[in-house]
């Protein structure tokens, strides 16, 4: 267990749940085909992609903030 | 009759029965007990979590309707994977205190916890009632993943004939979710996702492979359907549309009723923490079956004359079955349908042992029966769990089928109206009860008025703010419309000194873990 003020310090962790939300819903950065992947369209792998680092992300903030 | 099909998917069903029967005794507890049947004793850790939640949210219904849109309309139909991956931090910032304060307090529903937080017994049965109202056409449409399947393998008949095996699945259904309450579904579960797992691995690499390869799939799909149309002038059209339906539908997924029942399952706080950072596992599975449609118009099952008949009955959501009838041998068919008709029950049995936990926790018993002893209250549940089954399968069987869809439609623009109460009255109590029941009432009547604005066909709403249109998730506006109505009467209510109620929760109540893993 953490003591009371590191947990309280450790509340600004909680700010890098706001990336996933610009990465995949600024939709018009990655509506298109091109950088290809393996011949995987940019819209596809891209998405893909973030399902990943979104949850490396999430699984920071939860031992961050633990 | 595909009768190699049919004897893999029947044995697969078999062993599941049996399962939810053992399920009874599976780390055994008093079922007696609402919190115990319909909560499984709060004892499940970070695994069976893990499957609980995948089994539940990630739904047979999903699995046949979004390669479907994919399939019939392109790449809008993947708005599926944003929405599943933004809904995890906002769960991971949310839901860890509503499991806290529910443990707390013993609460069983999210219209306990409201209840408790404003004391207002009219809020918590709106909210109850939105619960059960959205949950109802959700068991529905998971029918309609049974019935695809099983008409892939052969019966198709029409009338009672044609419906006996969906009777037949969901009675067994019903009994066993009857007699083990959230333990049957849990166990299932387990095997439902390993099948789903099985399946859905083998087919993003057999399939392909019979294809020429993902570069060749996605090379011979038309680039109108591979990218979303680019906004004509003065419009966001479908990149609005796009980002709210992800946006909305993350923030609606976790207020439904089988979502909160399953988290308040869990054995910690820890274990919905840790889990946020598991379950987009289940995020990419979802892709790749998204995937799926796109290979069935690549293999063009929707032109071979075999399949015809069922494109006919069943639309678009015939595009996977027909894949796979197509791609598999008659065996590995009866093995992925039964992964998705299993993958129909586990839902079907948390969501309606959700609607029985709402209805006897916060309808029968504050307002039929306040005296009611434990074992009458989860004795109701249990018969509430049938009744509700019973309604889905009559709903199916005698209308149709775009009843289902356009109710669940809107079932999500009604439940996000929950979310003022529920959401933000577990970070604050600043909302006055009297002005979130205000909003609640404007967000549902301008949601249902937008869907019915659409014909009830769709729920992308052309918002016009001066000249510009904005497509949008009609749940979305509607719950600004409830936010901007809760804010201004809660200043109003204040002023004019209306009693806001007692707190019956504390501060520290939020951040508690259970004694086990402190």
């Amino acid at each position: 267990m953490t003591n009371e003020s590191t947990s309280r310090g450790s509340k600004l962790w909680y700010l890098l749940l706001i990336i996933p939300y610009i990465g995949v819903l600024w939709v018009p950065f990655f509506n298109s085909i091109q950088p290809e992947f393996n011949g995987i369209p940019f819209f596809y792998w891209y998405q893909f992609l973030w399902v990943i680092i979104s949850a490396v992300l999430t699984w920071i903030v939860y031992r961050a903030t633990g | 009759m595909n009768w190699t099909a049919l004897t893999v998917f029947i044995l697969l069903f078999a062993i599941v029965t049996v399962l939810g029967f053992v399920a009874a005794r599976w780390r055994q507890g008093n079922l007696d007990q609402l919190h115990e049947w319909g909560l499984a004793g709060r004892r499940f850790g970070t695994v069976i979590t893990w499957f609980l939640l995948g089994g539940d949210l990630y739904t047979a219904y999903t699995f046949i309707a979004v390669p479907a849109l994919m399939f019939g309309a392109g790449a809008i139909g993947l708005f599926a994977l944003p929405y599943t991956i933004v809904v995890y931090p906002f769960v991971l910032m949310v839901f860890p205190r509503l499991w806290s304060v529910a443990h707390k307090r013993g609460y069983i529903t999210a219209a306990d916890f409201v209840h408790g937080r404003y004391d207002s017994p009219v809020l918590a049965l709106l909210i109850a009632l939105t619960g059960i109202l959205a949950t109802m056409p959700y068991i529905a449409l998971q029918l309609v993943g049974i019935q695809v399947v099983i008409g892939a393998m052969g019966f198709h008949g029409t009338g009672i004939i044609g419906d006996l095996p969906l009777i037949i699945a969901f009675a067994i259904l019903a009994a066993y979710t009857y007699t083990s309450g959230l333990r049957a579904p849990a166990i299932i579960a387990v095997v439902k996702d390993a099948l789903i797992y099985i399946t859905v691995i083998a087919a993003v690499i057999i399939i392909p492979q019979q294809l020429g390869g993902f570069a060749h799939i996605f090379s011979s799909i038309p680039e109108k359907k591979l990218l979303l149309p680019v906004p004509p002038a003065g419009s966001l059209g479908a990149y609005s549309a796009y980002a709210t339906l992800a946006f909305g539908s993350a923030l609606t997924l976790f207020l439904y009723p089988h979502s909160v029942t399953g988290v308040l399952s869990a054995s910690s706080r820890k274990v919905i923490r840790r889990n946020t950072a598991l379950l987009p596992a289940y995020t990419f599975l979802l892709g790749l079956i998204a995937l799926l449609g796109y290979m069935a118009l690549v293999a063009g099952v929707h032109d071979m004359p075999a399949y015809a008949p069922y494109f006919k009955q069943y639309g678009p959501n015939f595009a996977v079955p027909a894949l796979i009838l197509h791609s598999f041998p008659a065996w590995f068919a009866g093995f992925a349908f039964g992964a998705i008709a299993i993958g129909a029950l586990v839902p079907a049995a948390i969501m309606s042992i959700a609607a029985a936990n709402l209805f006897t926790r916060n309808i029968y018993r504050p307002y039929v029966r306040p005296n009611c002893t434990d074992k009458q209250e989860s004795s109701m549940a249990k018969l509430i769990s049938l009744v509700v089954k019973v309604g889905a399968l009559a709903f199916i069987i005698f209308l149709p089928l775009k009843y289902a869809i356009q109710l669940q439609l809107l079932g999500g623009v009604w439940i996000i109206q929950t979310l003022p109460a529920i959401v933000i009255g577990l970070f604050s109590r600043w909302l006055h009860r009297w002005a979130l029941v205000l909003g609640w009432l404007a967000g549902m009547v301008s949601g249902t008025w937008m869907v019915a604005s659409l014909q009830f066909k769709g729920t992308v709403y052309p918002l016009h703010l001066s000249g510009l249109t904005i497509p949008g998730y009609a749940a979305l506006y509607a719950l600004v419309i409830n936010l901007v109505v809760a804010a201004v009467f809660t200043v109003v209510f204040n002023v004019l000194g209306v009693s806001s109620g007692k707190d019956h929760t504390a501060q520290d109540d939020y951040e508690a873990d259970s004694d086990a893993s402190a």
